[in-house]
């Protein structure tokens, strides 16, 4: 065991604190009354790698492993829970499932663009009525058939072209993608494709107006005839689930780090502001009551960073079996999505509960706008509930358990 | 490159001490239990094994496994018998392991290596009846005569204090210093005179361990017997604390362990409604959550383990595995009860004990709020705030 930070990931870590503290924090506050995206920022962290964190250097990324990539959001979430979110979903949503499943072809056209900043990438995968349910999706992606006339007319040759029709909900990013991966169903089943802005038919819809993360364009889809070649397809027929799930462990991973990050905020805040709020007399830290709250913050958060960094080392490793020592106990996740379902949980959790006290720390100021505080906890709140609810994660976490003893768990 | 696998002495290790607990500490746990009964049958097999001097270098008669091997035998014993947990946890964590780092090499070699060995037991006297968390407002002397101290005092809670033969006692040396300078720890052979044992406690849980008051009428000590820097008690029993703390996480990760195993069994057998009641969201959900802590626990543990091993910081750390540590298990263990029913109220059943067993973990060897205050005065020391206790 040597738990040992590398002088290259500890560089990487000063290098995110550097530029998030001194360009993306100060504007945290204005991204959120806003409510836009911070354009120019996310243009400014493309310099930094962020856009490309996981494209290997030869081909021009960042290439870092997911430990670093790990610290990279938390560092962001320290920030900014938006900003925080916006590469989350660019880096781990399309980026990944880009690099894993896409042919040469589709490397070369989109992941130059996608990693200089020049498209940003969405992931439409939620519907209406299918959240947590995902395989419920409706939408449809019709192949494209050529009539007789047409092809003896020599128009050019259109087969395996698809045809998306439905509509998506709640996507992140939107407004701004350059490219969104799309999720719909075709004759072989759910199957995933990578759609360019301005593709006729593709309309982007209502701006969500949310509770926290306001800074995160969060769009409705409209696919009205969306017209996309078959070369556009990521995967085959059939795979979109699998590709979506596989994305989504890292994802969730991902929001371990951003919990870890915002709570640190929250702790940070609250920390500064009970020395600074005078009661009784005194500086409310030498309170007991406001030190128990930091203290339990503080224990939830290194329990949350053991947490994140032994699953990214899982990760790294490449280990898809549980790597510590009661592996062969009952109850030990099999697997690394599950793992990665227990990090989002816990995570999630935590963060509520720690931005729930840290604002109670700061009484009636941490109800007002000027405070950081009253955005974290709005921010931390969807953690438990984006890319898979806590509940779902429940789910996951038992139907892992109760596979390895043979009895199938049921949603 | 980072790496959080185990070596495979630790692999083989756990296995090893995995067959020890499965084959001689659980067919015991509920008879010490019911019995109210120190396992010694259990200790002196622990002892032929190694197992009671698993952190001490090996020239000290110890295994060599440091903290991480020691949070292996905690771990392992937490899952299956709390009570011998505590019995070894209490001799190792504590009582040899303040000798171990501030022992002289005269007093290693007479006290620690049969403390390793297991030829000695070792209890660590600090509590007494009005110095609990205040643990500075003791008030047992020890007056200097010669070549000798005199101790006079009562030492209440003392883990093993009955079944020792060195207990490590902290005493006032000089009233007018305080903590720091005026406590002094000293390294006493349970057979001399004077020392005595007065009443055992009769305890809702941990029955199979022995908490002894200790009674100390001008017990005299040697000179070459003070442990540490004369006057330095203080520091000496905050050292040991410290690393105690984490390795109680490590048990405490093993009694939610045990306490999820028990579940994820009994919800697959249990049949309700037609159908095993794991398949019902209530019931799998808390299944859920209990693994969730436990991953939290198991990553924190071994991270802290490794802070100590490798010489770094981890005061706050240990501190984190006992507080996070004795809660998480306090939450699984309640879970686990919910799930087993009525079954799990029964004394006939392992639930029962593990959840009085659990309780302690929330008040020993610091309680909860002791352990907050060790983070929170940690966390504001650089803004110059002062915590006062």
């Amino acid at each position: 065991m040597d738990l040992t930070i590398s002088e290259d990931q500890l560089m990487f870590k000063k290098m995110f604190a550097d530029f998030c503290t001194k360009e993306i924090r100060p504007k945290g506050e204005h991204i959120d009354q806003a409510e836009e995206p911070p354009v120019e920022l996310l243009q400014k962290a493309v310099d930094q790698g962020f856009w490309a964190a996981l494209v290997p250097e030869e081909a021009d990324g960042a290439g870092m492993d997911v430990y670093t990539y790990m610290l990279m959001l938390e560092e962001l979430a320290r920030a900014d829970m938006s900003t925080a979110l916006t590469l989350s979903v660019h880096n781990s949503l399309v980026v990944k499932p880009l690099l894993d499943h896409g042919t040469d072809e589709q490397k070369e056209a989109y992941l130059p663009g996608l990693a200089c900043g020049e498209m940003l990438g969405a992931f439409a995968l939620s519907e209406a009525g299918a959240g947590s349910d995902a395989a419920a999706l409706r939408s449809t992606a019709s192949a494209v058939k050529t009539t007789a006339k047409q092809r003896s007319s020599g128009t050019p040759q259109d087969d395996g072209d698809y045809l998306l029709n439905g509509t998506k909900a709640w996507v992140c990013n939107g407004s701004l993608a350059g490219l969104t991966l799309i999720f719909a169903r075709a004759a072989g089943g759910i199957t995933a494709f990578l759609v360019e802005k301005e593709t006729p038919g593709l309309k982007i819809g209502y701006r969500e107006k949310t509770l926290g993360l306001r800074g995160v364009a969060c769009n409705t889809l409209y696919l009205d005839n969306v017209r996309v070649p078959s070369c556009n397809r990521l995967g085959d027929e059939g795979q979109g689930l699998k590709i979506a799930l596989e994305a989504l462990d890292l994802s969730r991973l991902g929001m371990g780090a951003m919990a870890l990050g915002g709570m640190e905020r929250a702790l940070e805040e609250a920390v500064k502001f009970s020395l600074e709020h005078i009661q009784f007399g005194v500086p409310i830290a030498q309170k007991q009551t406001i030190q128990n709250y930091i203290a339990n913050a503080k224990a939830e958060i290194e329990a949350l960073r053991s947490l994140v960094t032994y699953t990214a080392w899982l990760a790294d490793t490449g280990h898809r079996r549980n790597g510590l020592p009661s592996a062969q106990a009952l109850g030990t996740p099999q697997d690394l999505s599950t793992q990665a379902s227990i990090v989002k949980l816990f995570g999630g959790r935590a963060a509520y509960e720690v931005t729930h006290k840290m604002l109670q720390v700061h009484g009636g100021y941490g109800y007002m706008k000027e405070y950081a505080i009253e955005r974290y906890y709005r921010d931390c709140r969807a953690l438990e509930i984006i890319e898979g609810t806590s509940q779902i994660q429940q789910f996951l976490i038992a139907r892992d358990i109760y596979k390895a003893e043979g009895l199938e768990i049921r949603p | 490159m980072m790496d959080f696998s185990f070596a495979k002495e630790y692999q083989l290790f756990r296995r090893m001490v995995r067959e020890f607990c499965e084959s001689e500490v659980r067919p015991l746990a509920k008879a010490i239990d019911r019995e109210h009964r120190v396992p010694h049958e259990t200790i002196s097999k622990a002892a032929k094994l190694g197992l009671m001097g698993v952190p001490f270098p090996q020239e000290y008669g110890g295994m060599g496994g440091g903290e991480i091997g020691y949070c292996i035998l905690a771990e392992e014993l937490g899952r299956v018998c709390s009570s011998t947990a505590t019995v070894i946890g209490a001799h190792i964590g504590i009582a040899a392991m303040s000798i171990h780092l501030d022992g002289t090499e005269a007093q290693k070699r007479k006290y620690l290596v049969p403390l390793a060995q297991g030829t000695a037991i070792g209890a660590f006297g600090l509590t007494e009846a009005q110095a609990g968390s205040d643990a500075a407002a003791i008030k047992t002397t020890a007056v200097r005569d010669g070549n000798q101290f005199v101790l006079n005092g009562a030492k209440v809670f003392i883990t093993n204090g009955d079944i020792a033969d060195v207990i490590v006692v902290m005493a006032v040396t000089d009233p007018s210093l305080g903590a720091y300078g005026g406590i002094t720890a000293f390294i006493v052979e349970t057979g001399t005179p004077g020392f005595s044992i007065g009443s055992l406690e009769n305890k809702m849980g941990i029955r199979g361990s022995s908490t002894a008051e200790c009674v100390l009428q001008d017990v005299r000590v040697p000179r070459e017997n003070v442990l540490g820097q004369f006057g330095a008690g203080f520091l000496t029993f905050m050292k040991s604390l410290d690393i105690g703390r984490a390795s109680l996480g490590a048990a405490c990760l093993g009694g939610a362990q045990a306490a999820l195993e028990a579940s994820i069994q009994w919800a697959k057998a249990r049949e309700q409604f037609g159908v095993p009641i794991a398949t019902k969201q209530s019931v799998y959900f808390m299944v859920a959550d209990m693994a969730v802590e436990i991953e939290a626990l198991r990553s924190l543990v071994y991270r802290t383990a490794w802070l100590i091993d490798t010489h770094q910081p981890h005061v706050m750390e240990a501190a984190y595995c006992k507080l996070f540590g004795s809660e998480a298990a306090g939450r699984c263990i309640n879970k686990a009860m919910l799930i087993h029913g009525a079954l799990g109220y029964s004394r006939d059943y392992e639930i029962e004990r593990g959840w009085r067993d659990q309780r302690i973990a929330e008040i020993y060897e610091g309680t909860s709020e002791i352990q907050r205050i060790v983070i929170a005065s940690n966390l504001f020391r650089p803004y110059g705030v002062r915590i006062p206790t």
